[in-house]
């Protein structure tokens, strides 16, 4: 007959990011040990709260499958003695298979008899199976693991109960001084401790003690009380997925409610009023149907009704205290000037080794006059991302900022608007801190994106200058986030920028500025476009891009975001043509045989005079076809390298490239070389892998 | 709630609440600390194998925390209900909710959560796991079990109750700000403490003298590690103490950068990590004399002997 099992560890309150993942290792532990040790089930019904995380397997075998097996013994000849008695090894072999030698048959294998024995296992009880997943319980990893009390064992927080119930039998067994029992503990304020009967009864044994232990019941009950709420007050509330989690994770028997607060605290900037409510109190936040936010919330108690005015005006008076601190900043950041903030910037420090925010913005705003120039941006825009970069970082020591460090920027964006300054001036304020995480929201505007490339550009350039380059997971000042955020800006406007030359040109910049810090940039702008390269490599790997592709592309010559990222396109459009293998074995002989070329013909130029063939000539007015190629795009550059194949496969033909001539082999080396440079402006070919 | 408690009625409860419980009821230690973690009653005894229980009040400094007494909710100097318990009870989180009860505070009136707050204090080698309890959305305690002190793991496990008594006296009597309080039948917080909160926030935020700040830190800690040295480890601690409340005084001036900043909680950091290893020399040589189990006792004198060869 098909049993039930149940199996539930009480806990104290688990953190609530923790118990969806916890929950589903339990499930996916107890399922691979129920495989291996091959006991038949129909399902594993996972229930959790913050208090347990539980699992209810139904269907459940007898026992365990039998195993009939053959096992193989020694060679015949090592069996048997001379006389056909059983040797040592024979009767070893029997016993320790719990056989005895009149078991035994022989197989035939490759020539050589082999002793086997037919070995028969029967299935243990179902019970003394599951008494195994003590082990499957201590075995559980959590994010942050502690130990309590006297005990050295460490688990997400301490075990208090274990209830482990085949039908209506207790499983016994121990983990430190806690024994499986029946009996499980309910709500923790409205319930009380129960026995249960059978593992059956399990949810509803614990509906009847106040406990919602199905986690997605329970989430969508918490869903259904939002929106009761909402609709019973005209109100939009969106439910964010992930606020619903946690506050699902938080709770074993859901009443939400809903709050108020002051219509005054309305003149407060939004983002201020949701950050304090979502993120500080786990509220959720309402509009009304014009999307304007009202001074309403909704928050879940863990708990039923009763008294609920008391929790209301707790949760009320909580947000209020957190507003009203809110407007003090609000109201007091709005009696200084912008430029009373920006010269605080000037003891403020960007970091110990490089400079003051003040500087950093100086610096900053030599690179947005050189961007803007490369750009070729138009005045409106170039004078709100010079305006911009003046300003930029000013809000970082408004009191605001100061209690909600994560509205940075935001409230720049805020302030300046309400200091007069330019709207472009104040978008691009709060833009140049995005992409705040990898896939995060990137600048809109223009003079955003060239304020937001300047800062990351700056920050990566100085932190390297002073040494501090991100190795392995060292990396605390976010330095690989902000190559990632340069590289996702460029690719997003489609700007063409150099970074070998454009560094330079930011280093020339703030020298005559007179803003240079006291580092040496310069040194640095090698390792800094290594630094970028990696980050595209990345980018490019997550995005499926061939190996090979991405190894060729990101050795090219160039340190333009945007033309490597192309170039990988073009070669993985052509990738599949007809004659793409040809084209680049040719391209790739060429490669190599102008690696042969000494290092003073790097400055050589080809002499007309010393062709010997007329594949030469062919040749040589194919590369300058090509070097014309290469001055329009990358797409027509691969399409003039692709239409030469045919002239290179015949120069190799009638031509010996390494001549004993010096003068004449030096000429064609340097043909091939002038090539090979031009194919490294699409990537280092030769990393390709053709079949 | 019927009777609306006042602050030292409050203090009264909890008191007579955990000595109830095996707590030791202690005073609060005479040097100036930025939280009662940093009581020798706390930080000292949570280390080592002998066990402890006590419960004290704690007024608890923190220059930068000021506000000239403007702010409702913000403090130079608040005062902490510190209980730890080593090792932790079993049922130390009733233990907790019964105490509220004690207060008035029923929770089937109220909504009562434990959300995940580990603890950390890394200039005292300090870290934790716990919770904050929520009292319907405020706030009201640090619950903690100690994990490492002093750069040292745990064992056994001390757990903290830190109640922040203004915050949950504010609750208890509906007030919105502190300075409105009853301490005691008609004295009010404010009547107290207005006046020191005002003249310690500008002590701190604008008249502090930094270069004797400054030469007492470096005294201060020179001190200590020769105390620790001799294995004079309670003299050590105070100075280690005076270290980090001087520290905060001269960071509330903005008198140390970021990087500085750095420096001087490392060398907090490693005079508490010494003190701690002396603590625990100290307590094996006397014998580990508040194990009341001489089986165990024995054992960990003996492990002691065994780690010596």
């Amino acid at each position: 007959m098909a049993h039930t099992f149940l199996l539930e560890i009480g806990l104290e309150e688990m953190p609530a990011h923790v118990v969806t993942p916890a929950i589903k290792q339990l499930v996916k532990r107890t399922a691979d040990y129920l495989k291996e040790q091959r006991v038949a089930y129909d399902d594993i019904k996972p229930f959790s709260t913050p208090r347990r995380l539980a699992i209810q397997i139904s269907g459940l075998a007898d026992k365990q499958e039998d195993i009939s097996e053959s096992v193989k013994g020694p060679a015949k000849k090592i069996a048997q003695d001379a006389d056909g008695n059983w040797t040592k090894a024979a009767i070893g072999f029997t016993r320790g298979q719990g056989l005895t030698p009149d078991d035994i048959t022989f197989k035939e294998i490759k020539g050589t008899e082999y002793v086997y024995v037919d070995k028969f296992i029967a299935g243990e009880p179902v019970a003394a199976v599951l008494a195994g997943l003590k082990d499957i319980v201590t075995a559980m990893t959590f994010p942050t693991m502690m130990k309590w009390g006297t005990h050295h064992f460490e688990y997400i927080r301490p075990i208090r109960w274990i209830v482990a119930l085949l039908d209506a039998d207790v499983i016994p067994f121990s983990i430190l001084d806690v024994t499986t029992g029946r009996n499980t503990r309910g709500h923790r304020f409205l319930g009380t401790d129960v026995d249960i009967a059978t593992a059956a009864d399990y949810e509803a044994d614990l509906t009847a003690q106040f406990v919602i232990a199905d986690a997605d019941k329970r989430k969508a009950l918490i869903k259904s009380q939002i929106e009761k709420i909402a609709t019973d007050n005209n109100w939009t509330v969106t439910i964010d997925g992930g606020l619903l989690e946690e506050v699902n994770n938080l709770v074993e028997w859901p009443t939400a409610f809903a709050g108020s607060f002051d219509e005054k605290y309305l003149t407060i900037p939004e983002e201020v009023l949701i950050t304090s409510m979502r993120d500080h109190q786990r509220f959720f936040y309402a509009r009304n149907a014009e999307g304007k936010l009202l001074p309403n919330f909704i928050s879940v108690r863990n708990g039923n009704d009763h008294d609920l005015q008391n929790v209301v005006a707790g949760n009320e008076k909580v947000l209020t205290a957190r507003l009203e601190d809110a407007m003090f900043f609000y109201t007091e950041d709005q009696k200084k000037s912008i430029a009373d903030y920006v010269e605080r910037l000037k003891s403020v420090s960007f970091h110990d080794k490089i400079s003051t925010m003040a500087e950093k913005m100086d610096r900053v705003k030599a690179i947005v006059g050189v961007l803007a120039k490369h750009l070729h941006l138009n005045d409106t825009q170039t004078q709100a991302a010079l305006r911009a970069s003046e300003i930029y970082k000013f809000d970082l020591v408004t009191g605001m900022v100061g209690e909600f460090a994560e509205l940075q920027g935001v409230m720049g964006e805020k302030y300046a608007l309400l200091a007069g300054e330019d709207p472009a001036v104040a978008q691009a304020i709060r833009e140049h801190y995005e992409p705040i995480s990898a896939n995060g929201d990137l600048p809109e505007s223009v003079p955003g994106a060239v304020l937001a490339l300047a800062d990351k550009f700056d920050s990566i350039l100085t932190f390297f200058a002073a040494g501090m380059i991100p190795s392995g997971s060292n990396d605390p000042y976010a330095l690989r986030r902000q190559a990632i955020g340069i590289v996702r800006i460029v690719t997003d406007q489609q700007w063409s920028l150099p970074i070998a030359d454009l560094a330079q040109a930011f280093i020339t910049a703030e020298a005559d500025a007179k803003v240079a810090p006291q580092l040496d940039q310069a040194s640095q702008i090698d390792a800094v476009i290594g630094f970028v390269k990696d980050r595209i490599r990345k980018i490019l790997r997550s995005a499926k891009q061939r190996h090979d592709i991405i190894d060729a592309v990101t050795n090219s010559s160039s340190s333009d975001v945007l033309r490597i990222f192309t170039a990988a396109d073009i070669l993985a459009s052509h990738a599949d043509d007809a004659n793409f293998k040809a084209v680049i074995e040719s391209l790739t002989r060429v490669i190599r045989l102008a690696q042969k070329a000494p290092a003073e013909l790097a400055t050589a130029t080809v002499d007309t005079d010393l062709f010997e063939n007329d594949s030469e000539g062919a040749l040589h007015q194919g590369v300058a076809e090509v070097a014309t190629a290469a001055d329009k795009t990358l797409a027509d550059l691969y399409a003039a390298l692709a239409d030469i194949q045919p002239t290179i496969a015949a120069y190799f033909e009638a031509t010996m490239v390494m001549d004993k001539n010096d003068a004449v082999r030096n000429n064609r080396l340097t043909e091939l070389s002038g090539l090979a440079r031009l194919t490294l402006k699409l990537g280092d070919l030769d990393q390709l892998i053709v079949k | 709630m019927t009777e609306k408690l006042s602050m030292q009625a409050i203090i009264l409860k909890l008191q007579q609440y955990w000595s109830a419980q095996g707590c030791m009821l202690m005073q609060a230690y005479d040097t100036e600390k930025g939280a009662g973690t940093m009581s020798p009653y706390t930080f000292l005894r949570a280390i080592g194998p002998e066990p402890w229980n006590a419960a004290y009040v704690e007024p608890s400094r923190r220059p930068a925390d000021g506000r000239y007494g403007e702010n409702p909710n913000r403090l130079y100097q608040h005062h902490q209900f510190q209980v730890v318990m080593k090792p932790s009870p079993d049922n130390i989180q009733e233990l907790y909710l019964n105490s509220l009860k004690e207060l008035g505070i029923n929770p089937l009136e109220h909504d009562i959560r434990f959300v995940e707050d580990n603890w950390e204090n890394p200039s005292m080698g300090c870290a934790g796991v716990g919770w904050e309890v929520w009292l319907d959305g405020m706030e009201i305690t640090q619950f903690t079990y100690f994990q490492v002190v002093g750069g040292m793991a745990v064992d056994p496990v001390t757990s903290e109750v830190t109640y922040g008594l203004e915050r949950l006296a504010s609750y208890v009597q509906d007030v919105n700000s502190v300075f409105d309080l009853e301490w005691a039948d008609g004295v009010k917080y404010g009547d107290i403490f207005k006046e020191p909160e005002y003249e310690h926030s500008k002590y701190s935020f604008e008249e502090s003298n930094q270069d004797m700040l400054l030469r007492h830190f470096n005294e201060y800690e020179d001190e200590a590690k020769k105390q620790i040295a001799n294995g004079l480890v309670h003299p050590a601690y105070d100075y280690i103490l005076k270290c980090s409340h001087t520290f905060n005084l001269l960071d509330a001036r903005g008198a140390v950068s970021v990087t500085e900043r750095a420096g001087y909680l490392s060398r907090i950091r490693n005079m508490a990590r010494a003190v701690a290893r002396a603590f625990v020399n100290e307590r094996k040589k006397r014998g580990f004399p508040l194990i009341k189990d001489e089986a165990l006792r024995t054992k960990l004198l003996a492990d002691d002997e065994e780690a010596k060869k």
